[in-house]
C-alpha cells in the first residue's frame, strides 16, 4: 500500500513481474491456503486495505466462495485516520469504508497489495480493533517485498519480491511493476 | 480562503468547489467512524485544540469539543465567565496565555467581526478555526448546511455524496429567509453554496434583506410564497435580537406573518423541499413548530452533521501540513 501508486497511471518499466494471469493464480492459491488453515470455518470476513487491497479483496473473495460453495463477505477499509506518519507527511485522501458491522467473533482476512515497511498494516489492525475484537486476523498480500520497520509478516503471499529501498512496486489485478524511482 | 490543509479555516469567502469538496468527502469518512464499536480514531494523536468561546453557545462548542476528542486531541476548554477576561483581560493577552500552554489549534467563537483573523495573526502558527465571528463568518456552520443537503439527495438518488461530489448542487436553487443582514451563517451559507454551483435566493424585510446584497451574487427577494415555490432548498435564520434585529421589524408577529415558515405554508410546499435551521430556533417565529418537527426538516441532521464536519476541518488543517 505504501509504496503502490495504485490502479491508475500507465506502468514506467517494460515488462511486468506477474501479468494478470500469474496474479489470478496467485490470488487462487492464496484461497486454497486460506481455506485449508480456516477449514470448517463459516465466520471469515475479507477485508480490502484501501485503496490497493480492494479490489484484491473482491477477487479473493469471489475466489473463496466458489471454493467453499457458500457466499462470503467482503468490505474495504480505509486506515487513513490511524497511520502514523499524520502530521509528517502529506495527508492521504480517505477513502470509503464499506465495514460497518462488528467484527466480534469473526475471522478477518485482510488483504492488502504490498508489504513494505508494514506500518500500513500497523495502522490496519489498529482501524480494524475499533469494529471490536475479532477472533483472529490473517494477513494475506499480493507481494512482499521487504524491508520491514515493524515485527510483522504475512500468513499468505502471492509473491516475494527483493527490492530496493528506492524502487516503487506497483501490484494489482493488471499486474505487478518494478518502478525505478526518477 | 486558500486550502485548508494546514492552514487555518476563517472564511468561505472565495472558497472554491474543490476545497470545499475535500471537506465534504473527508467528514464522509468521519461519518462512517461514526458507526463503528469505537467511534474514536487516533489521528491528532499528542495535538491540543483550545476551545474559546467568548460568546454563548452550546451546540457548536459541544459539536467541535466532541469532534477534537473523537480525534483523540487534547482539548482546553475556556469558560470565559469564570476566566480572566471578566477582569478586562485583551483577546491578545489571553490568546498568548493560552497559547504558552502549547497549541496545536485554536476554536474561537467572539462577538467580534474578524476576531479569528485577528487571532490567527497573533499565533500564525496556530491553526484557528472561526466557530462564528460577529455577524462575519461561520464556516463550519456553511460547511455542515452544505454536507447536509449533499447526504440527503445523495441518498435520494440510491448515491453517496462522496461519489457525487458537487453535482447535486449544480442549479439547486437555495433559498435563504430572514435577518441576512445579521447573519454570520447567511454569509457562510451563501459562500459555500455558491462554491458548489447552486443558484442562491435571499428572502425577508427590506430592512434585513437590503437591496446591496446582489453584489453577494444572489438573487434578492421580498416575496417568501412566490420564493417557496421557487426554492428546493430553505435555509432559514434565526432573527437576532441580541444583535438588534428587534428594531429592524415592526414586531416578531409581523415578522413572523410575512417571513415566517408558518404551518399554513408548510401545506404549500413540495414535498421533497428541505427546510434547515442553524438552531437556536425560535419556534413560531421564523419556524413553527409543525415545519420543524415535519419531514421537510433536516435540523437534527444538521446537528448531528456538526460533529463528523469539525473532525474534518479539524483533522485537514492540523494534520494538514507537509510535516513542516
Amino acid at each position: 500500500m505504501s509504496e503502490s501508486t495504485g490502479p491508475a497511471g500507465p506502468p514506467q518499466s517494460t515488462h511486468p513481474i506477474m501479468g494478470p494471469d500469474d496474479v489470478a493464480r496467485a490470488l487462487r492459491r492464496m484461497a486454497h491456503e486460506i481455506v485449508e488453515r480456516h477449514r470448517g470455518s463459516n465466520n471469515l470476513v475479507v477485508v480490502g486495505v484501501q485503496r490497493g487491497g480492494a479490489p484484491l479483496a473482491a477477487y479473493l473473495a469471489a475466489q473463496l466462495s466458489d471454493i467453499l460453495e457458500a457466499p462470503l463477505e467482503h468490505v474495504d477499509l480505509d486506515v487513513s485516520f490511524f497511520r502514523d506518519d499524520i502530521g509528517s507527511a502529506p495527508l492521504k485522501d480517505a477513502a470509503p469504508t464499506t465495514l460497518s458491522r462488528d467484527l466480534r467473533g469473526r475471522v478477518v482476512i485482510l488483504v492488502d497489495d504490498v508489504l513494505f515497511t508494514g506500518r500500513t498494516v500497523r495502522a490496519a489492525l489498529n482501524a480494524l480493533l475499533s469494529f471490536g475484537r475479532p477472533d483472529a486476523v490473517d494477513l494475506a498480500v499480493l507481494v512482499d517485498r521487504g524491508h520491514r520497520e515493524l515485527p510483522l509478516r504475512a500468513d499468505y503471499v502471492g509473491k516475494n519480491l527483493p527490492t530496493s529501498r528506492e524502487e516503487r512496486v506497483r501490484a494489482g489485478l493488471d499486474g505487478v511493476w518494478i518502478e525505478r524511482a526518477s | 480562503m486558500r486550502t485548508i490543509r494546514g492552514g487555518h479555516l476563517l472564511t468561505l469567502e472565495g472558497v472554491d468547489r474543490v476545497q470545499v469538496v475535500d471537506v465534504l468527502d473527508t467528514a464522509e469518512s468521519f461519518v462512517e467512524v461514526h458507526h463503528r464499536t469505537i467511534r474514536k480514531v487516533p489521528a491528532l494523536t499528542g495535538r491540543v485544540v483550545a476551545s474559546l468561546f467568548f460568546e454563548e453557545s452550546t451546540r457548536t462548542r459541544l459539536s467541535f469539543e466532541t469532534a477534537a476528542k473523537r480525534l483523540s486531541a487534547d482539548v482546553i476548554s475556556l469558560a470565559v465567565a469564570a476566566s480572566s477576561v471578566k477582569k478586562g483581560e485583551s483577546l491578545r493577552d489571553t490568546i498568548s496565555t493560552i497559547e504558552a500552554l502549547g497549541l496545536d489549534a485554536v476554536v474561537l467563537r467572539h462577538r467580534s467581526s474578524g476576531a479569528s483573523e485577528q487571532v490567527a495573526r497573533f499565533v500564525p502558527h496556530v491553526h484557528v478555526i472561526n466557530a462564528g465571528d460577529g455577524q462575519h463568518q461561520h464556516p463550519t456552520q456553511g460547511l455542515l448546511d452544505a454536507f447536509t443537503v449533499r447526504q440527503v439527495l445523495a441518498e435520494r438518488r440510491g448515491t453517496t455524496g462522496r461519489e457525487s461530489g458537487a453535482e447535486l448542487f449544480d442549479g439547486l436553487r437555495v433559498l435563504i429567509v430572514g435577518d441576512v443582514l445579521h447573519s454570520r451563517v447567511a454569509r457562510s451559507d451563501i459562500a459555500v453554496y455558491r462554491a458548489l454551483g447552486a443558484n442562491v435566493r435571499v428572502v425577508g424585510p427590506g430592512t434585513l434583506v437590503p437591496r446591496e446584497l446582489t453584489e453577494w451574487g444572489v438573487e434578492v427577494s421580498y416575496d417568501l410564497d412566490e420564493s417557496l415555490e421557487w426554492a428546493q432548498v430553505i435555509g432559514l435564520l434565526r432573527l437576532q435580537s441580541e444583535r438588534g434585529s428587534g428594531e429592524f421589524v415592526p414586531s416578531l408577529g409581523e415578522f413572523a406573518t410575512h417571513y415566517g415558515l408558518t404551518s399554513a405554508r408548510l401545506t404549500t410546499l413540495d414535498p421533497r423541499t428541505l427546510v434547515m435551521h442553524p438552531g437556536p430556533m425560535n419556534r413560531g417565529v421564523e419556524i413553527d413548530n409543525a415545519v420543524a418537527d415535519s419531514a421537510h426538516s433536516l435540523v437534527t441532521r444538521q446537528v448531528a452533521n456538526g460533529v463528523p464536519v469539525r473532525m474534518a476541518v479539524l483533522y485537514l488543517t492540523v494534520a494538514g501540513g507537509d510535516g513542516r
